[in-house]
């Protein structure tokens, strides 16, 4: 059941650009795993590798174990879902998604009927008479999914299926893909740069970075216990705090000293020693902001603030808040809301404070972060001392 | 408001100079009289003399078979020339593109000076094979370039979508790129065979006794004073070449709805 698709140490080189470098990986059985990771990260590479119209410099791809690194693209049981869609202009709906039974040679009647249940799934039944300029582009996405599932692959590959759709239009066809995957239950690979489709759609997902895996996981590992500085910043908005470990008051929790912030309680899950030096990622809707002082608690962190910014969005708010030299972004839900409530205002001095088991503990170093090459996202905030910080 | 007449007047005036000539020659073309000038009544008695004509006949047949044998030999190797030229991408292709242009640009006298320098150097005697050869030779490029044209918009991800979906090269190409390439293809064609069929300079120079195509033919009759017998030819073959010019609209627009 396990390791139905295994990648063993592939490389892949362009010219002078490593594009997938020693990457090892393994799908199970009718998984949703997603390649993740920003554009030129390797992960398109990887799946032309599995489709095989790229051959590996090194290493191998077993499928079900047997190895089949060698095995030209038209004769491996994989189909792909192209990011433009590549229907065949010349042909009509109908004629697209038999064309891998034709080619098989399957009778007239099995492709008949097999194209017909693909129309029926997609709900298309009235257009399958027409080309594909004919047809929108949501039509046009469903087309070549269904094209490519009517061979039964053992792996479906889709590279950025719902890049060129409309915000409305991709939100019902992320449903529609869940659905679909529900139904035929075939094995999923999907890449996407779109950390909001991984998220909803993946059982796992792979993070990628520079043609190397950064961290592979259940959605909610990669958010809530990111290994690198890199995951946390390109999956959400995160906070980077570093600093030194001064003392370990109580198992598994450790006292850190930041510079600019002060002392703050961490968890500490890394068996880190006094002295050492730690990269905390705080996520913004993890803290409190409030007016009043909280009740006190040994594992709570209770700092003091001067709110610097104020995004009111509806649902939530973000506060940004000037704790000593450093900026703190926090984002909080609204899950009850009094008119008649004192809100927090700019220049307000406000307590922040959040539970100890809240931080993660990066295995890198945040600042690193620029020193390896990688911009992080816009969105995220950079609050380590003394920098340039981003909103 | 009033509107300015001079593109009205223009176009008109360009019309006229465009087609003027060709409506004179049809016209001609059922002039009773032997002389331009007069007109001696409506008469078709110039076609009618036409067909008793064999020597213009057998020019007609030998443009025909070097023409249809030129254009099919030159859409082939035109054709394959344009992939190499665009699947690969070497240090000589500069060079490459180079060779494929020279036929466009170098002058038709010296083409012909030159292959009936190599045809007499190898001792190929000249003939209607030789006329094909060297029709061959300059259309090769014409296609060429067409399809190469079309190939730049070629999205070769329908390539890779066929080879995933099981298609081996051979279907790939049967199946996706001919058909899609099919109007370029068939406009490179017609190329060819239009230049082939009206080449004059190149084919007066390759061309042995006997051998003698449509132009070169209508060339020596003028030297000997025109007959009407040639505006009825002609008038003929640009109904012919009219027919298949709306035909070949037809399929490029059934292409593209």
């Amino acid at each position: 059941m396990n390791d139905f698709l295994e990648f063993k140490n592939v490389s892949k080189r362009f010219g002078t650009v490593q594009a997938v470098d020693n990457v090892s990986f393994s799908v199970k059985r009718g998984e949703f795993f997603s390649l993740l990771g920003p554009s030129g990260c390797g992960k398109t590479t990887l799946l032309r590798l599995m489709a095989g119209f790229e051959q590996p410099d090194n290493g191998s791809i077993l499928l079900d174990g047997q190895d089949i690194t060698q095995i030209p693209p038209n004769q491996r049981a994989v189909n792909t879902v192209f990011q433009n869609y590549a229907l065949f202009p010349h042909l009509t709906v109908r004629e697209n998604i038999a064309f891998g039974l034709r080619v098989a040679r399957r009778p007239r009647q099995e492709i008949d009927a097999a194209v017909t249940e693909m129309l029926k799934l997609i709900q298309m039944e009235d257009k399958a008479d027409q080309r594909p300029n004919q047809i929108s582009g949501g039509q046009k996405q469903r087309v070549a999914i269904v094209r490519a599932l009517i061979n039964r692959p053992r792996v479906l590959l889709l590279d950025e299926p719902l890049a060129a759709l409309d915000l409305k239009l991709r939100q019902r066809m992320l449903l529609e893909l869940d659905l679909i995957h529900d139904q035929v239950g075939i094995t999923f690979l999907y890449v996407t740069h779109d950390q909001g489709e991984a998220m909803s759609l993946s059982d796992r997902i792979a993070v990628m970075q520079g043609g190397k895996i950064e961290q592979i996981g259940i959605p909610a590992e990669v958010y809530e216990a990111p290994k690198t500085s890199f995951v946390a910043s390109f999956i959400g908005d995160t906070n980077f705090v570093d600093g030194t470990v001064t003392a370990l008051p109580m198992p598994n929790y450790c006292r850190v000293r930041v510079e600019g912030l002060g002392e703050i309680l961490c968890y500490n899950d890394k068996q880190k020693a006094v002295g050492d030096r730690v990269n905390l990622s705080l996520r913004p809707e993890k803290f409190h902001v409030t007016l009043e002082q909280p009740q006190e608690d040994a594992r709570l962190n209770v700092l003091r603030g001067k709110v610097e910014n104020i995004i009111y969005a509806g649902n939530h708010t973000r506060f940004w808040v000037h704790i000593g030299e450093r900026r703190i972004a926090t984002y909080h839900q609204h899950r009850r809301y009094h008119l008649d409530e004192k809100p927090i205002r700019w220049e307000d001095e406000v307590w922040v404070w959040w539970d100890a088991d809240s931080g993660y503990m990066l295995d890198d170093y945040a600042p690193l972060l620029e020193e390896r090459g990688i911009t992080p996202p816009p969105e995220t905030i950079h609050s380590a001392n003394g920098k340039e910080q981003r909103i | 408001m009033k509107r300015s007449r001079i593109p009205l007047l223009t176009t008109l005036a360009l019309l006229l100079f465009f087609y003027v000539p060709i409506i004179v020659l049809v016209i001609d073309s059922f002039n009773g009289s032997r002389f331009a000038g007069t007109w001696g009544g409506f008469s078709v008695k110039w076609y009618a003399k036409l067909l008793q004509e064999r020597e213009i006949w057998q020019a007609v047949r030998n443009s025909m078979v070097v023409a249809v044998a030129a254009t099919f030999c030159s859409t082939v190797i035109g054709t394959c020339a344009a992939f190499a030229l665009h699947s690969f991408d070497t240090r000589l292709q500069r060079v490459h593109n180079m060779l494929i242009y020279t036929p466009l640009v170098v002058p038709e006298i010296l083409m012909g000076i030159s292959l009936l320098l190599l045809f007499i150097g190898l001792k190929i005697p000249l003939g209607l094979f030789t006329v094909f050869l060297a029709h061959v030779t300059f259309c090769i490029s014409y296609v060429a370039m067409v399809v190469l044209a079309r190939l730049q918009d070629f999205d070769f991800t329908l390539v890779e979508a066929a080879q995933d979906l099981g298609a081996s090269n051979w279907i790939c190409l049967r199946r996706i790129v001919l058909p899609l390439l099919a109007p370029g293809i068939l406009a490179g064609a017609l190329l060819a065979f239009t230049l082939s069929l009206d080449d004059f300079v190149i084919t007066f120079f390759v061309a042995g006794p006997g051998a003698t195509t449509l132009p070169v033919l209508v060339y020596s009759m003028i030297k000997h004073g025109a007959t009407p017998v040639i505006n009825a030819l002609s008038t003929l073959l640009l109904a012919v070449t009219f027919a298949v010019v709306v035909i070949a609209q037809r399929l490029a627009q059934e292409k593209h709805t």
